[in-house]
């Protein structure tokens, strides 16, 4: 049968046998087995909507059961079976393999990497745009433009980006944009202000930010008064901070002192570690607008009176922006960093359809998807996918819990 | 608030300035495909698809036509003419004959060839050679120009990878597997989600914030943990690779959100009409089917289109669950990365592809942003 023509019966046997199912069921509970009439009505009734529900669930909750609920079980059982071995027992062995591999330890590397990159870099971008398009006349128009990419699926946005990252011969026409701006660059003032002045502005910067957070963690522990616990956390915020800022400090060195080479066409996605970046690209720009779109409904919702106070107090629009409105959004701000995190520990089709995980870009999913349908190894593919699941359940355990204080 | 605040802000200028930089930021990658889908192989390879929006300047060298067949007598002389670009929209500004000065005549000029051999060229590429007989004869004479040429675009990238039935490369097929995917894959969990959520918003039953709970749990849920599970489940049972596989995967993760968006929304309902229609003695079904679903219809609409989207978009899922050796199945997404992986440097052909699946979610997406965009806000738990 055409496939088309399959479609359309199935869609028709699908549905039709879905409000049947519904019908017919609920027919058979009120008329057959719990008729609403003769001498135990009032009782039957009562029965008969103590069972409804579930007639109503049953679908779902089967089908919920079945397609996630049972896997979760089963890839734990697969995870902690070889293959090969008729699916005997090998306790941990798959996962001993999996660690032993530098492969993942590079997905693992760069799923961090994304992990921290993707998720700001879309919530700063989107709140941005969020604040910017929020007071102007033609914003709508701005942020559906914003928004757009959101619609194009991973695969057309990576074609779209390698066209972006394409390299050519030097002494050809440079067709990919990327390329096309590098080779202008040619060593002269205008270079170095752009390659070399700004990325160093915007570190120093990033530096000082950390150190202004680090210090004012850290302030309160000179004058005591605290736990030991307290203390200690301090303390490691300010190590950490001050880790931040040495390899900040070495990294400016490294970019100062750096020999560009200026007027080589580049294949950008080949170059390890910086093509990480480059990948991330592709994602911070399909969920920028998902981000702006939640994020000026939450602009939106903050009430008037608290501008207003701080306005007549004299605060200029960035007090107000940072002082004012970011910290009433906050709950916002983690809704969208969670829902983008969890987006960025599935990612696969990026990476895939881009690099395939050469050149060091390899990311769990990725990874996994290399083991079960390439390698074929289902333990160490079921591993894989077990690092993934427990990754997200912190932020699985979060939303139930939040869900259910909702529902109080 | 401006009016709070006093005058007009004096970064009104920079916000829209930003606006603008962002917007074009975010434009560019997507305009470049466009535009680019829409250039001969040839054209890409030589230049930036930026380049093609504009009247571009370049060298060319042309012949008169073959002396032999297409001169013309006038008395004692010979004539050939017609036109170095065969018609095509270039203009010359300046020309020369020979290799080592091609710029010294300009559009109108006659240059002269010696023993009274003329060439006369116009700025449209119109030319007029005249000679004697042995003058006239051999091969067309050579010119050398430097042209304008208007900016150039083609359908024949979009007639090759749509319409053209012998190109195996070709989008039509993978274009109508993605339909066949997507339409009951949106339909089908729909129908099931909407009987759920009016349970679990409105019935009262034991268990039920459990089953919520579950739900806003299974959301998260990353859909990696299923592929093997469920291929070894729909090989076992007999549906194998194929379309049922498919249809019933992305029903299945696609309920979670389903349910979770339709119960928020069916909870928010106001509780007077339906306690009017019980007390009217109306079945909990004929609530359901009069009742709710007619007044859920955006939180349908939002959820039709995330799905919609979703199994459009997706690869992963159809990679495992319909795509078999045969690839008589594969859709588009499928099909592009194939492309990018054999047909990695031929533009012509990716971007055309790549934009015929882009086309659909494009349209939809502008045509219901409003749904899409009300989807978001309830979708995000919060």
């Amino acid at each position: 049968m055409h496939p088309a023509l399959l479609g359309l019966v199935t869609i028709i046997i699908g549905v039709g046998a879905c409000i049947g199912y519904f019908y017919l069921s609920n027919l058979f509970l009120d008329k057959v087995l719990f008729p609403g009439k003769g001498p135990n009505a009032g009782k039957n009734i009562n029965r008969a909507n103590q069972v409804r529900p579930w007639l109503f669930l049953a679908p779902a909750v089967f089908a919920l059961g079945l397609y996630l609920g049972y896997p979760v079980i089963e890839t734990l059982r697969l995870s902690v079976t070889d293959r090969s071995l008729d699916g005997a027992f090998v306790g941990l062995a798959n996962y001993q393999q999996m660690l032993a591999e530098p492969k993942f330890w590079e997905a693992m590397r760069n799923n961090m990497l994304w992990l921290i990159v993707v998720p700001a870099a879309s919530t700063a971008f989107g709140l941005l745009a969020a604040q910017l398009t929020d007071r102007i006349a033609w914003g709508n128009v701005a942020k559906s433009l914003v928004f757009m990419p959101m619609a194009i699926s991973f695969v057309g946005a990576s074609v779209i980006f390698k066209l972006i990252y394409d390299a050519r011969p030097e002494d050809k026409a440079q067709i990919g944009l990327l390329n096309a701006i590098w080779v202008q660059f040619e060593g002269g003032a205008l270079s170095v202000l752009f390659l070399q002045v700004l990325p160093i502005a915007i570190v120093l910067v990033f530096a000082a930010l950390v150190a202004y957070a680090g210090y004012v963690i850290f302030r309160p522990a000179l004058s005591g008064g605290s736990g030991i616990l307290v203390l200690v956390a301090r303390v490691a915020s300010a190590a950490l901070a001050l880790y931040l800022i040495w390899h900040s400090l070495g990294s400016i060195l490294g970019i100062a002192t750096a020999e560009l080479p200026y007027g080589e066409p580049k294949a950008w996605l080949t170059v390890p570690f910086f093509n990480n970046f480059l990948l991330m690209v592709v994602l911070i720009w399909i969920q920028t607008g998902f981000a702006m779109v939640i994020l000026s409904a939450a602009l939106r919702g903050i009430p008037e009176e608290t501008i207003e106070a701080a306005i007549i107090d004299g605060a200029n629009p960035l007090q107000i922006f940072f002082r004012i409105k970011v910290p009433q959004i906050i709950p916002t701000i983690t809704v969208v960093w969670t829902t983008i995190t969890l987006v960025v520990l599935k990612v696969f089709d990026i990476v895939f359809a881009m690099t395939n995980g050469q050149w060091q870009t390899q990311v769990l999913a990725n990874y996994m998807f290399d083991k079960l349908f390439r390698a074929n190894d289902w333990g160490v593919g079921s591993a894989s996918a077990i690092v993934i699941m427990i990754l997200v359940s912190p932020i699985l355990a979060w939303n139930v819990w939040n869900a259910r204080k909702e529902m109080r | 608030m401006q009016s709070i605040a006093g005058s007009k802000s004096s970064l009104t200028w920079a916000v829209h300035i930003s606006v603008v930089i962002m917007v074009v930021l975010w434009l560019i990658p997507t305009v470049g495909l466009f535009v680019s889908s829409f250039r001969t192989a040839d054209q890409i390879s030589t230049s930036g698809w930026w380049a093609s929006l504009f009247p571009a300047e370049q060298n060319v060298v042309a012949r008169a036509a073959d002396p032999d067949e297409n001169r013309v007598a006038d008395g004692s002389t010979f004539i050939v003419s017609g036109n170095l670009f065969d018609g095509e929209d270039k203009t010359i500004s300046v020309w020369g004959t020979s290799s080592r000065a091609i710029d010294i005549y300009v559009a109108g000029d006659t240059a002269d060839l010696g023993d009274g051999e003329t060439i006369t060229v116009q700025a449209n590429g119109d030319y007029e050679w005249r000679g004697n007989d042995e003058q006239i004869a051999g091969r067309g004479q050579r010119v050398f120009a430097t042209v304008t040429a208007q900016p150039e675009f083609t359908l024949a990238n979009y007639d090759k990878m749509l319409l053209d039935e012998s190109n195996v490369e070709g989008m039509a097929k993978a274009f109508f597997n993605t339909l066949t995917v997507t339409i009951p894959a949106t339909i089908i969990p729909i129908v099931i989600a909407a009987f759920a959520a009016y349970a679990l918003a409105w019935m009262d039953f034991p268990g039920r914030a459990l089953l919520i709970a579950c739900v806003v749990g299974l959301l998260v849920v990353p859909l990696q943990l299923a592929l093997i599970p469920l291929l070894k489940l729909h090989l076992g049972i007999g549906i194998g690779k194929g379309y049922l596989g498919v249809w019933l995967a992305h029903t299945g993760f696609g309920l979670p959100l389903a349910i979770y968006l339709l119960r928020n929304y069916m909870a928010g309902l106001p509780r007077d009409i339906i306690e009017n229609a019980k007390v009217d003695s109306a079945t909990d079904f004929q609530i359901f089917v009069k009742i709710i679903i007619p007044l859920s219809f955006p939180a349908l609409a939002s959820f039709a289109i995330f799905q919609f989207l979703w199994t459009w978009n997706d690869l992963l899922v159809a990679k495992v669950f319909l795509i078999d050796a045969t690839g008589q199945t594969t859709v588009m997404t499928n099909q592009i990365t194939d492309l990018l992986g054999t047909r990695g440097g031929n533009w012509e052909i990716l971007a055309t592809a790549a934009f015929i699946s882009i086309a659909v979610p494009l349209a939809v997406f502008f045509a219901m942003q409003r749904y899409l965009v009300r989807g978001i806000l309830a979708g995000s738990v919060k």
